[in-house]
Parts: C-alpha cells; sequence; structure tokens
C-alpha cells in the first residue's frame, strides 16, 4: 500500500468523490469541491475508472427504448385525428 | 427527428397527418412514464396519454407557443392524470425519505476508520473489459440496463428515463415532474449508480 503515500487526492476520499459524482456531471460543485474532485480523480485509478463507468451507463440508458402506447392506442389517435381534420376543412373557414 | 417542435405545430394545424404521428411517437414513451406514477395502471395512463393528445387537437388553435410544446403536454397531462383517480401510494416522499442521508454507494465498497486507507475504495471498480461475450454494445448489456431501469424506486427511474435515455435537461425534468433541483439530483445520481452497479455485475460475471 505503500505507493499511495503521500499521493494528493485532492483532500476527499473514495466514498466522498462517488458521491459527488452526479454533482460533478451536472456541474453543481462549487469552485473548491471541483478542484478536489478533479485532483482525486488523477491520483486515484479506481475512481477514474468509476467515473467513466457512470459515463458508459448513461451511454447504455442512451440506447434504451421506453416504452410507449400500444399500436392500438396509436391507430386510435390516428382516427381521432383524421375526424379532426375532416371537421376543421369542413367547419371553419378560416383556411 | 431533427424537425422542431414549433415546425411540427404548424404542420399539425395545417393538417398534416406525419407531423402528428411524429409528435406522438416523439412524447408518448415519456408522457407514458409520468402518467404511470401517478395512476392505477398502465390501461388508464394510455387512456390519460391518449386524451392529452386529444386535448391538443382541440386547443391547436390556442396554442400560441408561449409554453414550450413539452411543458404544454406535460401540464396538461398531469392535470388529466389527477381527473383519472389519484392513486393511492405516491411514492415521491418515500423515495427521497428512504435514501436521506444513505450514500448511494455501499459502504462495505470502501475501506474502513481501522483500516490502511479509510474511505478508500476496498477494491477498485475492475474496467469493463469488452470481449465477444461481454460488450457495453450488446443487446445483453442494453436489456439489463432495460431492467434494472424498471426495478429502480419509481421516481428514481422515471428522473433516470427522462434525463438519460430521453435527453430533456435537468431545468425542464424539475419543472415537468415538480422536483426541487437537489432532490432531482439526488434521484438521479441514485438511479445511475445502480444500474451502473448492474452492468458491473455484467462485467464481473465473466472474470
Amino acid at each position: 500500500m505503500s505507493r499511495w503515500d503521500g499521493v494528493d487526492f485532492g483532500g476527499i476520499d473514495c466514498r466522498e468523490f462517488a458521491e459527488l459524482v452526479t454533482d460533478y456531471l451536472e456541474d453543481r460543485l462549487d469552485g473548491l469541491t471541483r478542484a478536489c474532485f478533479e485532483q482525486h480523480l488523477r491520483a486515484c485509478p479506481g475512481c477514474d475508472t468509476y467515473l467513466d463507468q457512470i459515463r458508459e451507463s448513461r451511454r447504455v440508458l442512451g440506447r434504451v427504448v421506453l416504452d410507449t402506447i400500444s399500436a392500438d392506442a396509436r391507430g386510435q389517435l390516428l382516427a381521432a385525428f383524421r375526424t379532426w381534420r375532416s371537421g376543421r376543412s369542413g367547419g371553419s373557414g378560416s383556411g | 427527428m431533427s424537425t422542431t417542435d414549433d415546425e411540427l405545430i404548424d404542420a399539425l394545424r395545417a393538417g398534416d397527418e406525419r407531423a402528428f404521428v411524429d409528435l406522438v411517437d416523439r412524447y408518448s414513451p415519456a408522457m407514458l412514464s409520468v402518467a404511470r406514477t401517478h395512476v392505477a395502471n398502465r390501461e388508464v395512463a394510455e387512456d390519460v396519454v391518449q386524451d392529452t393528445w386529444l386535448a391538443l387537437l382541440k386547443g391547436i388553435d390556442g396554442f400560441e407557443g408561449r409554453a414550450s410544446l413539452r411543458t404544454w403536454l406535460f401540464r396538461v397531462l398531469v392535470n388529466i392524470a389527477k381527473t383519472r383517480g389519484v392513486r393511492e401510494k405516491r411514492s415521491t416522499p418515500v423515495d427521497l425519505a428512504a435514501t436521506d442521508g444513505h450514500p448511494a454507494v455501499s459502504a462495505n465498497r470502501f475501506q474502513s476508520a481501522g483500516d490502511r486507507w479509510p474511505g478508500h475504495w476496498v477494491r477498485f471498480p475492475e474496467r469493463w473489459t469488452e470481449s465477444p461475450e461481454r460488450s457495453l454494445l450488446s443487446v445483453e448489456a442494453l436489456d439489463l440496463v432495460r431492467r434494472e431501469l424498471a426495478r429502480l424506486p419509481e421516481q428514481q427511474g422515471l428522473v433516470v428515463s427522462m434525463r438519460d435515455v430521453e435527453g430533456y435537461d435537468s431545468v425542464e425534468v424539475c419543472a415537468l415532474l415538480q422536483l426541487s433541483a437537489a432532490n432531482q439530483r439526488v434521484l438521479l445520481h441514485r438511479g445511475r449508480t445502480r444500474i451502473r452497479e448492474a452492468l458491473a455485475g455484467y462485467f464481473e460475471a465473466v472474470s
């Protein structure tokens, strides 16, 4: 463990780092805390990996397709749209 | 996808069916997620989403774009949901209260007071090594994340869905879900932490 003696971890430990990750990514850290966070990041390979993995997780989330309304419901909406449209072109003279 | 909401609204006023379909496909997934947190079941939630779209058609001429379309849609959605009977159990306060003050990452991942480096990792998180069996781009990883997202406490899942799946920004999500900025970040943090843990389990299973 002596390889870590004298390493500047930015005055925060890994547990604190992990809890600050979202505030960091959201750009919500004050200047001092941000500097501490970034110093820790440079010094600690474990936290560097951790932050990377949060970013990777977001990338996978970005590929998720959320559940949506059923094809039936979508079809009903389309039918309602057509009724609505024919009502408009027939009724108001607002062209 | 690059067509703006304003352009779609104009096209919709002109009776363009494609514009309506685009809007429905663009916003219904997020609307359904929000509706689910307000009403008893998926069927009712789907009705609420449909009614919201019908309300847009009815109100399209009065829609002046003062509020963004999204803001309008979600406000109307929530109002309609409330008329459909408020669900018995609202999870918002529970989600936050249950997690208040507790760290998102399990304490046993870190060295304790008597150890050499208190508060530092017991073991560094293992790097996720891509292999033929394990990849972030795989269908398995995607399914795993989708399943974990569905298992998150409701408000966490909703915030992560809106932010990281649908790509809305924090200001918008706070407004749409009526969350404070701080609560939104707590929910996002806890949700993302769990999604990372699920992926870590997937990668570590092979090594």
